[in-house]
């Protein structure tokens, strides 16, 4: 049964080191990527808002780590995940509809997509830091 | 190969035929998340800082409180069922598999439950 059905030799999920790489692969693995990290970034919610719950000492502890450049690393990090996982997020969503698969399209717009992830985290840091 | 009865078809090969469900549903979940998450990006802008009377102020809005905890259950949901293709995809062995499953669904639980209780009492408790 099961047991057997993961001893037979049957083809599994696509492996990195099998598919060669390309615009559209690179994206479609960053997507699962991202959202396991986006994932993680739910427990740093969780952080942000426990020490909101404990009170204002508890809340500036959680702000001085934060702060520091590990902290802003990993915020950096969630935030480049959120924003990559929503954007090939909706991508997925096109090529769910069956478009976007002629070679070229789906190479050009696996390319931008990719590269709106890092401009768009770029564009809400600005923001965030130029209030 | 199965033996005509829906269990046996799902051990013997493959479809139990209720896949899509989990697939559309997952759709879903992924537009509520794309709403919500455009909102606490805007609102994290929107925030004159990031000090703990802002924050306090912020959420003791009930719109914010409402949407934030629609934030959190959206998201938790939406992780939840794409952890679980990952999991599904890589931990072959049906007794790992099943484990795995069902940590992630403990953990996930557990993690909507805080982020619920937090919002909650940040929305109606003094401090």
């Amino acid at each position: 049964m099961a047991q057997q059905a993961g001893t037979r030799n049957r083809p599994l999920s696509p492996h990195l080191q099998i598919w060669r790489w390309g615009p559209g692969m690179l994206s479609s693995i960053l997507h699962r990527a991202t959202g396991i990290a986006a994932s993680v970034g739910i427990f740093v919610l969780l952080w942000w808002l426990g020490a909101l719950v404990a009170g204002p000492a508890a809340y500036a502890k959680f702000v001085d780590l934060a702060d520091s450049p590990l902290g802003i690393l990993i915020l950096l990090g969630i935030s480049y995940s959120v924003i990559a996982h929503g954007i090939t997020g909706i991508r997925h969503f096109v090529l769910d509809t069956g478009a976007g698969y002629e070679l070229d399209t789906n190479k050009r717009w696996a390319t931008i997509c990719t590269a709106l992830g890092v401009i768009l985290t770029a564009v809400f840091w600005a923001a965030l830091l130029l209030r | 190969m199965g033996n005509g009865t829906s269990i046996g078809r799902v051990r013997g090969k493959g479809s139990a035929h209720n896949g899509a469900h989990h697939w559309l549903s997952f759709r879903y979940t992924s537009v509520g998340s794309l709403l919500l998450t455009l909102w606490f990006g805007a609102s994290l802008l929107m925030l004159p800082n990031f000090g703990y009377a802002a924050l306090r102020e912020w959420l003791a809005s009930p719109l914010a409180a409402t949407a934030l905890a629609l934030f959190i259950v959206v998201n938790v949901w939406h992780a939840q069922q794409g952890l679980r293709v990952v999991i599904e995809d890589y931990v072959h062995e049906e007794g790992n598999k099943f484990a795995s499953l069902i940590a992630l669904n403990l953990v996930c639980f557990a993690a909507a439950a805080f982020g619920l209780f937090c919002v909650i009492r940040l929305a109606l408790g003094g401090a």
